[in-house]
C-alpha cells in the first residue's frame, strides 16, 4: 500500500498575540509547526505502515524553510518527503493550492491520500476535498477512525457529524482528511531524529507538476483578499479587583440589571 | 567557536520539550507525592528511544550525542526531577561503563536490552562505610572455580528495585586498596542477589532508591567488566559522566524554578502591581537567570567534551558544582518569591526545592567536586 | 465566462433525516438582505428524499424560490450525488452567490462544487455585503491566522461566489407565513458508478447527553484557570443554578478535561448566549472569537491584564475557586 499525506508548516496560532496599542499581529518568535490535523492524519499513515508495512510519503507545499516539517516527518518514520516550492505557486488561495498537489499527486502511484481538515492558520478545510476533486476521486472528510481490509483493498473510516458519526466504505484509490482529536500522534523517535536528514528530501519545482500556469499561483487563485485589517474588540467594561463577597455583589446586580436572574 | 546546536539536537529539543511538558509534567506532583516510580513514563520514553541516547546504534542505540541526552536529563528534570535521576542512573552509570570497557560480548548481551528500555540500569558503588571514600569498599568478590561470589551490601542505589542489571564495585583483592577493586555485572535474578529497604528521602521521592544485598551472590567468571584491579578507575570514569547528567538535572530543576518563579511574580499581586515589577524581584531574579545560563554552559561544555573525546574530569565536577549550588539558590529563591504559597504543595516549587537538594550529594558531594577541581589546579 | 449571465443568490437549505437545518435559514436571512440589495431573488436548493412539503419553511424565512432535488439517492448526505445535483443547478441557472452553512456537510460540499465549478469559496465567513459603492462587489469577510485577523476575500472572476457561514453566526428572519413562492421540482443527472465509490454504511447519533453549546442562553465556561474536573464540577454547579451549559476553552479540551463538543473558539463552536461567565479564562484571541458577540460577558480571572476583560462587560480580578462556589450559594439562597 502506498500512502501519501499533504501536510502544511503552520505558525502556532495560539502564540500569536496583538499588540493591544497598534491592533496588529504580533509575528515575532511565533514558532512553525507541522498543522495539528495533518499530524494527526500522518499518524493514520504511520498506523497503517506499521500494520500493513504501507509505504507512507508525505508531501508539502510551500517556502523552502517548510522542510523543517518534513524533517520532522521523517523523524516520526515516514519513508519519503517531497517539498513543492516555487515562486510560481505562491499566492495560491485553496483552489489553486489544491490543483498543484493534485498536480503533483498525479505523477505518483498511491493507494491512499490523507490531509489534515483543515489548517489552523486558515481553518477552511478546503484543500482536501478539492485535491479529491481534482483528481477526480472520492473522499470522506472529518475521519476520525482509518480500518483497512486488505482482501477487498477497502477502507472503512468513521466520519464526525455534529451529532454522532457515520460509517463509510471506499476503495482504493481514495482521498481522506483526517482530525488531529481523533487519534493521538507520535512522538519522533531519537533514532528518527538522528537519522533524519539521512534521507533526501525531494525539491519538486512548478515544472514537475504539469498543471497549466492559469490554474496555480496567483492566477490561479478564484479569490483574492481586498483586505486584511485587525479584528475589532468592542470596547471594555469595568474590572474590579474585589474581595470575593464584594465581586459576587456585583455579579449578582449585573445579572439583575440585565434580567438573567 | 560555535555554540550553536545540529540541526539534529535543535529537532530533539523540539520533540523532548513536548514530551516533558505533556508526558512527564502531568504526573510529577502525583509521584513525589505518593513516592511512586512513573513506570508508565519509562515505557514511553522506551518507545521512542531516550532510554538509549547516546549508545551507539549498532548495539541497539539511538547513535546520539551526549549533548542530547543531556538535554533530555535537563528537560525532563525541568518539569519531573525523578524522572531525570532514572534517565541519568540508567545511562551514565549502568550503560555507559558497559560501552567503555565491556566486551564485545558484554556490551551484545547488555546494551541492546538497557538501550531499548526492555532492562533499567543502576550502579553501585555507594556503601555505609564507603561513601566519598569510596576505596574504602567492603563488598568482596572471591573467585571460585568458573564464578565469582559477591558478599557484602550497597546503599543509596537510584533504580535499585526497577533495575534488572547492576554494574556492581567490589573489592577483589584487599591487600592491593584501590588497586585491588573490580567491577561485576549483576542480573536482578542472580542467586544471592537481593533488594533490601528502600529509602524515604526528602526529594526525587518517585526515584526508587534502596539497598542491595548480596549473600554469597554467585555469578559467572564473565561478569567481571573491565580489567581486574581497574575497576576504582572505572567507577571514578563513570562518575565522571554521570556528573554531567546530574549537573543537567540540577539545571533542569533550576530553569523549572525559574520558570514557574517568573509565571507567578508576573501574576500575584501586591501593593498594587504584579511583584515582578518589583526592581528587588527583577536584580534577583537577573541574577539567578545569569547563574542558570552559565550552568547550562558549563554542563554543554561537558557534555561536548565527551562526545569529541577530550578529556571532561573537570569540567563534569565544575558542571556539577555549578549547577547544583545554582538549583539550590535558585528553587530557595523561587520558594520565597512565592510567600506562603511557595511552602504548599499547591505550587510545584516547594518540591523542586526539596528535590534541588540530591544534586548537591549525590556522585560526589559538592566537596568532592571542588576536591576534584582542586586536584587538576594544584598537580 | 459571462459574469452578467450569473445572478440571484442561491442558499443550500440543509437538512438532515428531513428536519431543515437551522443554519438555512439563518443564511436566507442573510441571502434576503443581499439579494435585495441588488435587485434580486433568492433561491434555495433543497436536496433529499420526500422532502418536497419543508419548502414552505424556506419561503417563510426568505427564499424567493425553491428548487427541490428530490432523489433516492440524496436521503443521506453523501458527497458525490450533492456535488452533482449543486453543480447541475450551478450550470443550468448561474447563481451568482452560493452560501452553505459550515456544517460537517457544508464545509464537504462546498470545496468539492467550487473545485467541480472551478470557483472560488470563502471559509466561515462572518460578514457577507454587497458594497455599496458602484461595483456592488460581493465582499465575503472571515477571521484568518486563527482569529487573530479579519480578511476581506473577493471573487471577482469566477462564478458562483461561494461562501460557508458557521451556524449561529446570521440572523434569521421571524417566519413570514404570508410569504409567497415558488417551488420547483427539479431533474437532475446521476452518475450511479461514480457514486457508488463510497458506500454510507451507518449513521449514528450519539446521546443528547451532549448539549449544543450553541443553542444554550447561558454559558458558564472554564479555562486554564479551572484546572481540572474538579474544577469545572464548581463552575456545573453554578450553570446549574443559572439554568445554563459548561463549555470550555480551547486548552481545558486539550488537556482532556473537557469533550470538544464544548469547546468556544475559533477551532470550537461560535456561541452568542444572553450571559456569558468566562471563568479562568485568558482570553487568547482564537477563544475572543468565539464567544465576543455574547450579550453580556462577565469574566473572573486571577490575572489583571488578561485580554478576556478587553472584551467583557464585567470583570473580576480574583480566585474563581472562591467566587464561583459563593456565587452559586447566593443564587440558592435568594432562589428559596
Amino acid at each position: 500500500m502506498n500512502i501519501v499525506v499533504c501536510i502544511k508548516q503552520v505558525p502556532d496560532t495560539t502564540e500569536v498575540k496583538i499588540n493591544p496599542q497598534t491592533g496588529t499581529l504580533i509575528r515575532e518568535g511565533v514558532p512553525s509547526i507541522m498543522n495539528p490535523d495533518d499530524k494527526g492524519g500522518l499518524e493514520f499513515a504511520l498506523q497503517l505502515k506499521d500494520k500493513y508495512g504501507a509505504h507512507v510519503t508525505v508531501i508539502t507545499m510551500g517556502l523552502p524553510q517548510a522542510e523543517a516539517i518534513l524533517r520532522e516527518a521523517l523523524a516520526m518514520g515516514v519513508d519519503r518527503a517531497i517539498l513543492l516550492t516555487d515562486r510560481k505557486l505562491g499566492g495560491a488561495d485553496t483552489l489553486a493550492t489544491s490543483s498543484a498537489i493534485a498536480g503533483a499527486l498525479r505523477t505518483m502511484d498511491f493507494d491512499l491520500v490523507i490531509t489534515g481538515r483543515q489548517a489552523i492558520d486558515g481553518d477552511t478545510a478546503q484543500v482536501g476535498p478539492q485535491i479529491a476533486e481534482h483528481l477526480d476521486l472520492p473522499q470522506v472528510s472529518y475521519m476520525e477512525d482509518l480500518q483497512y481490509d486488505e482482501a477487498t483493498k477497502t477502507f472503512t473510516i468513521r466520519k464526525q457529524l455534529e451529532d454522532g458519526y457515520q460509517i463509510l466504505e471506499m476503495q482504493a484509490p481514495c482521498v481522506v482528511t483526517a482530525l488531529a482529536s481523533a487519534v493521538k500522534p507520535r512522538y519522533m523517535s531519537v533514532s528518527g531524529i538522528v537519522t533524519a536528514w539521512d534521507k533526501e528530501v525531494e525539491v519538486w519545482g512548478a515544472d514537475r507538476i504539469n498543471v497549466p500556469e492559469d490554474r496555480i499561483g496567483k492566477t490561479g487563485s478564484p479569490t483574492s483578499v481586498f483586505k486584511a485589517f485587525p479584528k475589532q474588540l468592542k470596547p471594555a467594561g469595568e474590572t474590579f479587583e474585589v474581595t470575593p463577597e464584594e465581586a459576587v455583589e456585583l455579579i449578582v446586580n449585573k445579572l439583575k440589571e440585565k434580567h438573567i436572574i | 567557536m560555535d555554540f550553536s546546536f545540529t540541526k539534529q539536537e535543535e529537532l530533539f529539543l523540539q520533540m523532548i520539550r513536548e514530551f516533558a511538558e505533556k508526558e512527564v509534567k502531568p504526573l510529577a506532583a502525583e509521584v513525589d507525592e505518593e513516592e511512586r516510580f512513573p513506570m508508565e513514563t519509562v515505557e514511553k520514553m522506551a518507545k521512542i528511544g531516550l532510554m538509549g541516547i547516546p549508545i551507539p546504534t549498532q548495539y541497539g542505540g539511538a547513535g546520539g550525542t551526549n549533548i542530547m541526552y543531556g538535554m533530555a536529563v535537563e528537560e525532563l528534570s525541568r518539569v519531573c526531577a525523578t524522572t531525570g535521576v532514572i534517565l541519568s542512573a540508567h545511562t551514565s552509570l549502568c550503560a555507559a561503563p558497559i560501552l567503555e570497557a565491556g566486551t564485545e560480548e558484554q556490551k551484545m548481551k547488555y546494551l541492546p536490552k538497557l538501550a531499548s528500555g526492555e532492562w533499567i540500569g543502576a550502579f553501585g558503588l555507594t556503601e555505609p562505610n564507603a561513601g566519598t571514600d569510596a576505596a574504602g569498599q567492603q563488598t568482596i568478590a572471591v573467585e571460585d572455580g568458573d564464578s565469582w561470589v559477591l558478599n557484602g551490601s550497597k546503599i543509596f542505589i537510584t533504580n535499585g528495585s526497577y533495575a534488572n542489571v547492576f554494574i556492581i564495585i567490589a573489592m577483589t583483592d584487599k591487600s592491593l586498596g584501590t588497586k585491588g577493586i573490580s567491577a561485576f555485572i549483576v542480573e536482578k535474578t542472580d542467586p544471592g542477589f537481593s533488594i533490601g529497604k528502600k529509602e524515604k528521602k526528602m526529594g526525587i521521592r518517585g526515584s526508587a532508591t534502596t539497598e542491595l544485598i548480596f549473600e554469597d551472590c554467585r555469578i559467572p567468571k564473565d561478569r567481571q567488566i573491565g580489567q581486574l584491579g581497574k575497576g576504582f578507575n572505572l567507577a571514578m570514569k563513570t562518575l565522571d559522566g554521570g556528573r554531567i547528567g546530574i549537573a543537567c538535572q540540577a539545571l533542569g530543576i533550576a530553569q523549572g524554578a525559574m520558570d514557574e518563579t517568573v509565571k507567578y511574580t508576573k501574576e500575584r499581586k501586591q501593593f498594587g502591581k504584579s511583584i515582578s515589577q518589583f526592581q528587588n524581584t527583577q536584580f534577583q531574579m537577573a541574577d539567578l537567570e545569569t547563574k542558570v545560563q552559565a550552568a547550562r554552559l558549563l554542563c554543554r561544555k561537558a557534555h561536548y567534551n565527551k562526545d569529541h573525546g577530550l578529556p571532561y574530569s573537570a569540567e563534569a565536577a565544575m558542571a556539577k558544582l555549578f549547577a547544583a549550588e545554582t538549583a539550590m539558590e535558585v528553587t530557595t529563591k523561587a520558594v520565597q518569591f512565592h510567600g506562603g504559597y511557595g511552602y504548599t504543595r499547591e505550587y510545584p516549587v516547594e518540591r523542586m526545592m526539596r528535590d534541588a537538594k540530591i544534586t548537591e550529594i549525590y556522585e560526589g558531594t559538592s566537596e568532592v567536586q571542588r576536591m576534584v577541581i582542586a586536584g587538576k589546579l594544584f598537580k | 465566462m459571462n459574469l452578467a449571465e450569473y445572478k440571484d443568490v442561491y442558499v443550500f437549505a440543509e437538512q438532515r433525516d428531513g428536519k431543515i437545518q437551522n443554519v438555512a435559514l439563518e443564511l436566507l436571512g442573510k441571502a434576503r438582505e443581499l439579494a435585495d440589495a441588488n435587485n434580486e431573488k433568492v433561491v434555495a436548493m433543497l436536496l433529499g428524499k420526500g422532502i418536497k412539503d419543508k419548502a414552505q419553511t424556506l419561503i417563510e424565512h426568505g427564499a424567493d424560490k425553491v428548487l427541490v432535488v428530490d432523489h433516492d439517492l440524496l436521503e443521506h448526505y453523501l458527497t458525490e450525488p450533492y456535488t452533482e445535483a449543486i453543480t447541475q443547478i450551478i450550470k443550468e441557472q448561474k447563481p451568482s452567490i452560493m452560501l452553505l452553512g459550515a456544517t460537517t456537510i457544508g464545509r464537504d460540499l462546498g470545496p468539492r462544487v467550487s473545485a467541480r465549478n472551478v470557483t472560488g469559496l470563502t471559509a466561515d465567513a462572518t460578514k457577507l455585503e454587497i458594497s455599496d459603492d458602484e461595483a456592488h462587489e460581493f465582499r465575503m469577510t472571515r477571521p484568518a491566522f486563527g482569529g487573530n485577523l479579519m480578511a476581506t476575500i473577493l471573487c471577482k472572476n469566477n462564478r458562483p461566489q461561494m461562501s460557508t457561514v458557521r451556524p449561529g453566526v446570521m440572523q434569521k428572519m421571524a417566519a413570514d407565513p404570508s410569504r409567497k413562492g415558488e417551488v420547483v421540482d427539479y431533474a437532475v443527472q446521476f452518475d450511479e458508478k461514480k457514486i457508488a465509490r463510497v458506500k454510507l454504511v451507518k449513521t449514528v447519533k450519539e446521546e443528547k447527553t451532549v448539549t449544543d453549546i450553541a443553542a444554550a442562553k447561558i454559558l458558564v465556561s472554564g479555562g486554564r484557570g479551572v484546572g481540572n474536573k474538579d474544577g469545572f464540577a464548581k463552575l456545573e454547579a453554578l450553570a446549574q443554578e443559572l439554568g445554563g451549559e459548561v463549555s470550555s476553552s480551547r486548552a481545558m479540551v486539550d488537556a482532556g478535561v473537557m469533550p470538544q463538543s464544548r469547546q468556544v473558539g475559533q477551532t470550537g463552536k461560535t456561541v452568542r448566549p444572553a450571559l456569558y461567565m468566562a471563568c479562568g479564562i485568558s482570553g487568547a484571541i482564537q477563544h475572543l472569537a468565539g464567544m465576543e458577540e455574547s450579550e453580556l460577558i462577565i469574566a473572573i480571572n486571577k490575572d489583571k491584564f488578561a485580554p478576556i476583560f478587553s472584551v467583557a462587560d464585567l470583570g473580576i480580578v480574583g480566585d474563581l475557586h472562591k467566587i464561583v462556589p459563593m456565587l452559586t450559594e447566593r443564587l440558592k439562597s435568594m432562589q428559596k
